[in-house]
């Protein structure tokens, strides 16, 4: 049972490692490094709404500090793009950290309200300073190097993103079964009696707030610098949502559950790109389907059908 | 001065009107399922769009208006059939995609069915706009703020004079105390469904004339109706009512002194003032938890 975890973690390895040999072209190349980048930033996510059961509606917004830090900074200011992008996490931590306390006095319905209202006015302010951040039209965004390197070509792009993908997966991993991860799924489970025995919960929802903002600023200047573009649309409301429902479709407090629901999610678009003007609607059907029929999460039911831990 | 300040407040009350509806909407169905629906901003979409077909496809107005208030609300029970009836008793993130599930489902038809342009409804009675002390008042905005008035009495007399309306807040209250003294809670759930769909279109139809709909309109318009509802502490009804008079106000007043770019972004800041100091919106009851 100790063990169990790591099995998965290997094949994850196995996998990210062998994918680059038998993706055919470089399409499938490029769908590959945006699943494992929205793979990492729901790895953060459902540390927060799977294992502490805090709802966030406008984690996209923090994924828009960390792009725009990354697109602003070294435009305007001259800043090497890693520090832009330590600059962004660092703000994106910071908002997070002022936020909490009043944020998470709040449960459930209040919450998703408070969080949404973050993103969306987040998002308003990357629309409308337009000479900051270029507006609704976006702006380019220069390329990510060190020392005279540069990262460019899908191939290196892979490597970098698979390589954080894997410690990803293990931070999670080790995290869940840490002190830290237990005192997350106490509060989860019932906040007052996880106080109770002592868990302090306003500084662990804090720490976790703050912990999935970095990762999503972090993955969001990443994101950037891949596309090599960027637009609001990173930060608006439909990509917080689309978010939380990779979480949720994959399952909730599950690690490879995110991984499933950023890999089914982010190839769903391309699925559907075939249904010409009807995306939207079968999109939306998805949705409602897979909710209402596998609650919990498709890891997790797929688990305890097969009668294992997961 | 004064001429310009009456302006806003016009406006204000006129489009909060329209958010007073859309919070009505999401506090009936919380009350009966706990519920946050976030396809309600699209009922309002719906109402207005449908408004527009059926008055194009030469349906006199009054009877345009009614069918775009009965389909929405005929969707808004098909939801509720399909898709909440099965789930009870899901996590609020499961019931939260579920609804913006349907509300994509939605607004995707209605951009298949209508196309992305945006339409206009004719004004209920003319153009003529009035001359208020200075300020100018369209007549549609006394239609707005006449109709909602209506709808909202006929509400509160519906809450406390018929059976149907007390078998609703007495499943508010409680469900199970509800459902042992032989209240349908289902039938309960069904009617705030249709409740709600109904005066959300019905606000959606009365906004049309004054500001012109398109398929994606109901995003902000529900957003901002969820924002009003939570203002006035969620599942209150007269707080959705004067929460959503008070949204309009203040982002037609903050549009007008302060910035208008930063129109959408007031009641969103409003609201994360008020949650920060009063968790529970400005009528919210205090809750203890139990263990």
């Amino acid at each position: 049972m100790r063990a169990s975890p790591y099995i998965g973690l290997h094949i994850v390895i196995a996998i990210l490692a062998l994918l680059p040999f038998v993706l055919p072209n470089s399409f499938y190349m490029d769908l590959a490094i945006r699943m494992a980048i929205n793979a990492v930033i729901v790895l953060g996510l459902n540390l927060l709404i799977g294992f502490a059961g805090q709802i966030s509606l406008g984690h996209a917004g923090f994924l828009g500090i960390g792009a725009y830090a990354s697109a602003v900074l070294p435009t305007h200011f001259n800043l090497h793009p890693l520090l832009a992008m330590g600059a962004g996490a660092a703000l994106a931590g910071l908002l997070a950290a002022l936020v909490a306390r009043p944020i998470f006095r709040l449960k459930g319905n209040y919450l998703a309200m408070a969080t949404l209202g973050l993103g969306i006015i987040l998002n308003i302010a990357l629309r409308n300073e337009a000479a900051w951040t270029g507006g609704p039209d976006g702006m380019p965004i220069p390329a990510l190097g060190l020392a005279g390197f540069e990262l460019n070509g899908d191939r290196q792009w892979y490597w970098v993103v698979a390589a954080l993908l894997a410690v990803s997966v293990w931070a999670s991993l080790n995290l869940i079964d840490s002190p830290f991860g237990r005192a997350l799924r106490a509060l989860h489970g019932s906040e007052v009696a996880a106080r109770v025995v002592g868990v302090d919960v306003a500084r662990y929802k804090l720490a976790i707030f703050v912990m999935s903002a970095v990762f999503a600023s972090l993955m969001g200047s990443v994101t950037a610098h891949y596309i090599g573009f960027v637009t609001p649309g990173v930060a608006d409301f439909f990509h917080s949502i689309e978010l939380v429902t990779m979480v949720v479709i994959g399952g909730m407090a599950s690690v490879y559950g995110s991984l499933i629901g950023a890999v089914l999610l982010t190839a769903l678009p391309q699925a559907l790109a075939t249904f010409e003007g009807w995306e939207t609607v079968v999109f939306g059907a998805i949705l409602m389907l897979s909710m209402i029929f596998l609650p919990r999460g498709l890891v997790p039911t797929l688990a305890a059908r097969f009668g294992r831990g997961v | 001065m004064l001429a310009q300040f009456l302006q806003f407040l016009f406006s204000g009350i006129t489009v909060g009107a329209t958010y007073a509806l859309a919070a009505l909407g999401f506090t009936l169905i919380y009350n009966a399922s706990n519920v946050i629906n976030f396809a309600q901003g699209e009922f309002i979409m719906l109402g207005g769009m449908l408004a527009v077909f059926f008055a194009q496809s030469g349906l006199p107005l009054p009877a345009a208006m009614l069918l775009a208030i009965l389909v929405p609300a005929g969707v808004g029970v098909l939801i509720e059939k399909l898709a909440i009836e099965p789930v009870k008793g899901a996590e609020t993130v499961s019931l939260i995609i579920i609804t913006i599930g349907a509300s994509l489902v939605i607004r995707g038809l209605a951009a298949v069915g209508f196309g992305k342009g945006t339409f206009s409804l004719p004004a209920f009675s003319g153009e003529t706009p009035i001359d208020v002390l200075g300020a100018t008042l369209m007549p549609q905005s006394l239609w707005v703020l006449g109709v909602t008035a209506a709808a909202v009495g006929a509400l509160w007399y519906f809450f406390n004079y018929s059976l149907a309306g007390k078998a609703m807040l007495a499943t508010a209250c409680n469900r199970m105390a509800a459902q042992l003294v032989g209240i349908d809670t289902n039938g309960v759930l069904f009617l705030s469904f249709a409740l709600s769909a109904g005066m959300g279109a019905l606000g959606g139809i009365l906004i049309a004339p004054l500001t012109l709909t398109a398929y994606d309109v109901g995003v902000m318009l529900g957003l901002k109706g969820f924002v009003a509802a939570v203002l006035g502490g969620l599942g209150n009804g007269l707080g959705a009512v004067v929460g959503g008079l008070l949204v309009g106000l203040i982002e037609a007043l903050g549009a007008g002194y302060i910035s208008s770019a930063y129109k959408d972004a007031i009641p969103f800041v409003l609201i994360l003032l008020i949650l920060f100091f009063m968790p529970r919106g400005l009528f919210g009851a205090r809750l203890t938890e139990r263990v």
